[in-house]
C-alpha cells in the first residue's frame, strides 16, 4: 500500500523532471553559491508545548516539535488544521491578527521568543517568511524590492555594497538573469513565478537565520514550482527552512523532515500527529491517520 | 446552424429540430428611432390637448419609447434583450435628466460671468473704486484662506485615518472617532463659522475678524471629509504588503510611512483635492469670520480678508451705483470659483492617474 504511494510519487517527479527543463541559472547560482557571505549559522526552531488562539477559538493545541538547522521541514495536512497558523507563530506574525494568542514556548536557538524581553521586530529580523501569493510591494522596481529589507531596516549602506546585497540576492533566488537588465522596472511587472523568487530574494538579503515559507509554490505553475524547488535545496545549506505544503509530491521531494498536522473534526483544534524523516512519514508511519492522509486516503 | 430544408444531411441531429444561437437583433438605430417616433406622438398629443411645453414633452417621451422599444424588441429579440433594452433606456433618461441641471447651471455661470472677466478683474482690488475695481483681493483671500485651512486638515485628518485604520481595531477610541467624524460631516456650515468666530473671541475680544479664522470654521468642515476619504483608501491599502513588511523585521511606524502610505499615496492625494474643492465655495462661515474687505490682504492673521464667495455675495446683494457692472463681476467671480474648483479636480485625476499603484 505505502509501496503503491511511492511509485506513484516516484512517477510524478519522472513526469515533472522529463517535462521541465533544467533551471537557467542553475549554474551560476551554484558557482556563485560559495561565494555567498559567510554562514552566520542557521538556528534550532523548538516550539514546546504550543497552543494558538484566535479570540475564544483553539486553533492548535499543544505542538511540542524540534525543527533542526539546514534541513528542510515540511508541514502537511489537510486545509484548515493549523499548518499556517504554526508557520506564523514561529517568527510571531500570529499576534498580528486581532484578538490572536499564543501559549506555551518558542525557542530559537534556546532563547524563548515569547519571553517578556523579546521585540518581536527583532524575531522577524531573524526568521524571515515567503507568503502563499507573490507579494512584492507595488511603488518599489526589482531593485528597490530586493533591497527593500535594508532600506526598511535603516541600514545606511555604500551603494556600491547594496547592488553587491541585491545581485547576491537575486542569484540566490535563481532570478539574476531573468532581471539583470530591468532592475528599475517595478517588480509586479514580473510574472507570477517571478515574483514569488523576487520575494524569496527579498526576504534571503536581511539574511535571515530560519526561513518560513506559506505554500510558496501554490500560485506557480509546474515549471516555477521546480525552479522554486531547486532554490530550496539550495537554501538549506544556510537557512533553517520551514515549509507549509498541500503538495505531498512536493513534501516528499523537497524536504528531508515532515509534520502531519491533522483534526478529529472541523471545531477542533488541529494537532500535530507524527513527525519524521520524510522518508518514513510517507513510507512506514506510525500513525494511522498519517497513512490515510499521505496515501491519499482522505484530505 | 441549421441546413436548409431540401439539403437533408445524415447526420444524427437530423432527428429533432436544429438549435441554433443566432435569433433576431434589432438594428443599431432602433433606440434613436423609437425615441424620435415617442417624441412625435407625445408632442401630436400635447398639441392636440393644447398644453405643449418642452418639460412636458420629455416627461412623456420616455415612457412612450419605453413601452415602444419593450414590444417592438420583445417581438424580435425576446424577452431577456426587451427588459435590457427598457432599462439601459431607463438609466440613460436618469443620467440625462441629472445632468441637465449641471449643464444648465455652467451654461448660465459662463453666459453671465463672461462679461464681467477682464485684466482689471483679476489685478485690482475695490479700495475706493466707486462703481469698479476687481476682485484680486477676493482671489488672493480665498487661496490663502483655503490654503491655511488645508494646511490644518490634511495632517490632522490623515494622521486620524492612520490612527483609525492601521492602530485602532478594535479600541473603544476609535469607535468614538468614527462616530463622531460622522457627526461632524453633519455639521451645518454656519454653525462651524460660529464655532471658530466663538473661539477666537475667547482670546480676541468681540468683534475680531482674522483670515485664520475662517480656515479654522473651514478645517472644521473640511477634516471629516478628509478623514472619510483617507480611511476608505487606506482600507484598500492590502495586509499582505504590510506583512511583507513586518516579515522582513521592520517596525511598524516604518510599515505604515514607508509601504501604507506610498501605496495609497494617489487616493490621499485625490480625497484632500476633493475635499478642498468641497470647502472652497464655503460662504456663510467666512461671513461672520473674516468679515468683508476692499483691499488685497494676503495675511491670514491681521485683519479682515475677502474671498470669492462672499465677494460675489456683497456685490450682489448691495450693487451700489453702476447695478450691472456689480452683477456682472459677482457672476465672474462665480466662475471665477467654479474654474478653480475645476482645475483642483483635473489636478486630482491628474495626480491620480500619474502616481497609481496597482493593487492586487
Amino acid at each position: 500500500m505505502f509501496g503503491a504511494a511511492s511509485t506513484k510519487r516516484e512517477t510524478e517527479e519522472a513526469a515533472s523532471t522529463g517535462t521541465t527543463p533544467p533551471a537557467p541559472s542553475a549554474e551560476t547560482a551554484a558557482g556563485a553559491a560559495p561565494a555567498v557571505h559567510a554562514n552566520r549559522g542557521a538556528k534550532t526552531v523548538e516550539a514546546k508545548s504550543v497552543d494558538l488562539f484566535y479570540g475564544d477559538f483553539h486553533a492548535v493545541e499543544d505542538v511540542n516539535v524540534k525543527i533542526e538547522p539546514n534541513k528542510v521541514t515540511a508541514l502537511i495536512g489537510s486545509s484548515g488544521c493549523g499548518k499556517t497558523t504554526f508557520l506564523r507563530a514561529l517568527n510571531r506574525m500570529h499576534e498580528l491578527t486581532p484578538g490572536a494568542s499564543v501559549k506555551g514556548h518558542i525557542t530559537l536557538d534556546g532563547e524563548d521568543m515569547y519571553g517578556a524581553k523579546v521585540d518581536p521586530v527583532r524575531v522577524r529580523r531573524l526568521v524571515g517568511m515567503v507568503f502563499q501569493a507573490p507579494n512584492p510591494f507595488p511603488t518599489m522596481s526589482v531593485y528597490e524590492n530586493v533591497a527593500a529589507g535594508l532600506s526598511l531596516n535603516s541600514k545606511r549602506m555604500k551603494k556600491a555594497d547594496k547592488d553587491a546585497v541585491v545581485e547576491r540576492s537575486l542569484r540566490g533566488a535563481h532570478l539574476w538573469d531573468e532581471v539583470k537588465d530591468r532592475l528599475d522596472r517595478p517588480g509586479t511587472g514580473l510574472s507570477g513565478g517571478q515574483q514569488q523568487r523576487l520575494c524569496i530574494a527579498r526576504t534571503i538579503a536581511v539574511e535571515p537565520e530560519v526561513l518560513l515559507m506559506d505554500e510558496p509554490c501554490s500560485a506557480l505553475d509546474p515549471v516555477a514550482t521546480l525552479a522554486v524547488e531547486d532554490l530550496i535545496a539550495e537554501l538549506k545549506n544556510r537557512f533553517t527552512i520551514v515549509i507549509v505544503t498541500h503538495n505531498m509530491q512536493q513534501a516528499a521531494r523537497a524536504s528531508d523532515v515532515t509534520a502531519f498536522f491533522n483534526l478529529e473534526k472541523s471545531g477542533d483544534p488541529g494537532r500535530l500527529v507524527e513527525v519524521g524523516p520524510t522518508e518514513e512519514i510517507f513510507t512506514k508511519p506510525k500513525q494511522k491517520a498519517t497513512e490515510d492522509y499521505v496515501s491519499g486516503r482522505f484530505g | 446552424m441549421a441546413p436548409p430544408d431540401g439539403a437533408q444531411t445524415n447526420a444524427p441531429q437530423a432527428a429533432g429540430p436544429a438549435i441554433s444561437i443566432e435569433g433576431g437583433i434589432l438594428p443599431g438605430w432602433a433606440t434613436w428611432a423609437v425615441l424620435a417616433g415617442a417624441a412625435a406622438i407625445a408632442s401630436a398629443f400635447l398639441l392636440a390637448i393644447g398644453s405643449f411645453t418642452v418639460a412636458l414633452l420629455l416627461v412623456l417621451t420616455v415612457p412612450v419609447a419605453a413601452a415602444g422599444i419593450y414590444f417592438w424588441s420583445r417581438s424580435v429579440e425576446g424577452p431577456r434583450r426587451a427588459k435590457d433594452r427598457v432599462v439601459t433606456l431607463s438609466i440613460a433618461s436618469a443620467f440625462a435628466l441629472a445632468m441637465i441641471p449641471l449643464i444648465s447651471l455652467l451654461y448660465e455661470v459662463v453666459k453671465r460671468g463672461v462679461p464681467g472677466l477682464s485684466l482689471e478683474f483679476f489685478t485690482e482690488d475695490a479700495r475706493g473704486k466707486i462703481g469698479g475695481g476687481g476682485a484680486a483681493h477676493a482671489i488672493v483671500g480665498t487661496l490663502v484662506i483655503t490654503g491655511v485651512a488645508a494646511a490644518i486638515s490634511v495632517p490632522i485628518g490623515i494622521m486620524t485615518a492612520i490612527y483609525m485604520n492601521e492602530y485602532g481595531a478594535g479600541k473603544k477610541l476609535r469607535r468614538a472617532l468614527t462616530f463622531f467624524v460622522d457627526v461632524m460631516t453633519g455639521i451645518p456650515s454656519i454653525v462651524a463659522g460660529l464655532f471658530a468666530y466663538a473661539l477666537f473671541e475667547l482670546f480676541f475680544g468681540p468683534g475680531i475678524r482674522l483670515g485664520v479664522m475662517g480656515s479654522v470654521a473651514l478645517s472644521v468642515l473640511m477634516i471629516p471629509i478628509v478623514i472619510r476619504s483617507a480611511e476608505e483608501v487606506l482600507k484598500i491599502v492590502p495586509n499582505h504588503l504590510r506583512e511583507a513588511a513586518y516579515a522582513l523585521g521592520t517596525p511598524k511606524w516604518k510599515t505604515i510611512v514607508r509601504i501604507v502610505l506610498p501605496t495609497a499615496f494617489a487616493g490621499l492625494v485625490t480625497g484632500v483635492m476633493i475635499a478642498t474643492a468641497r470647502i472652497i465655495g464655503e460662504t456663510a462661515p467666512l461671513l461672520v469670520t473674516t468679515g468683508v474687505i476692499d483691499s488685497v490682504n494676503s495675511d491670514p492673521f491681521n485683519g479682515r480678508m475677502q474671498n470669492l464667495a462672499v465677494y460675489a455675495y456683497s456685490e450682489y446683494r448691495s450693487p451700489g451705483v453702476m447695478k450691472q457692472a456689480s452683477y456682472d463681476r459677482a457672476w465672474a467671480a462665480a466662475l471665477t470659483l467654479i474654474a478653480i474648483v475645476m482645475i483642483l479636480n483635473v489636478v486630482a485625476r491628474l495626480v491620480y492617474r500619474r502616481y497609481k499603484t496597482e493593487i492586487r
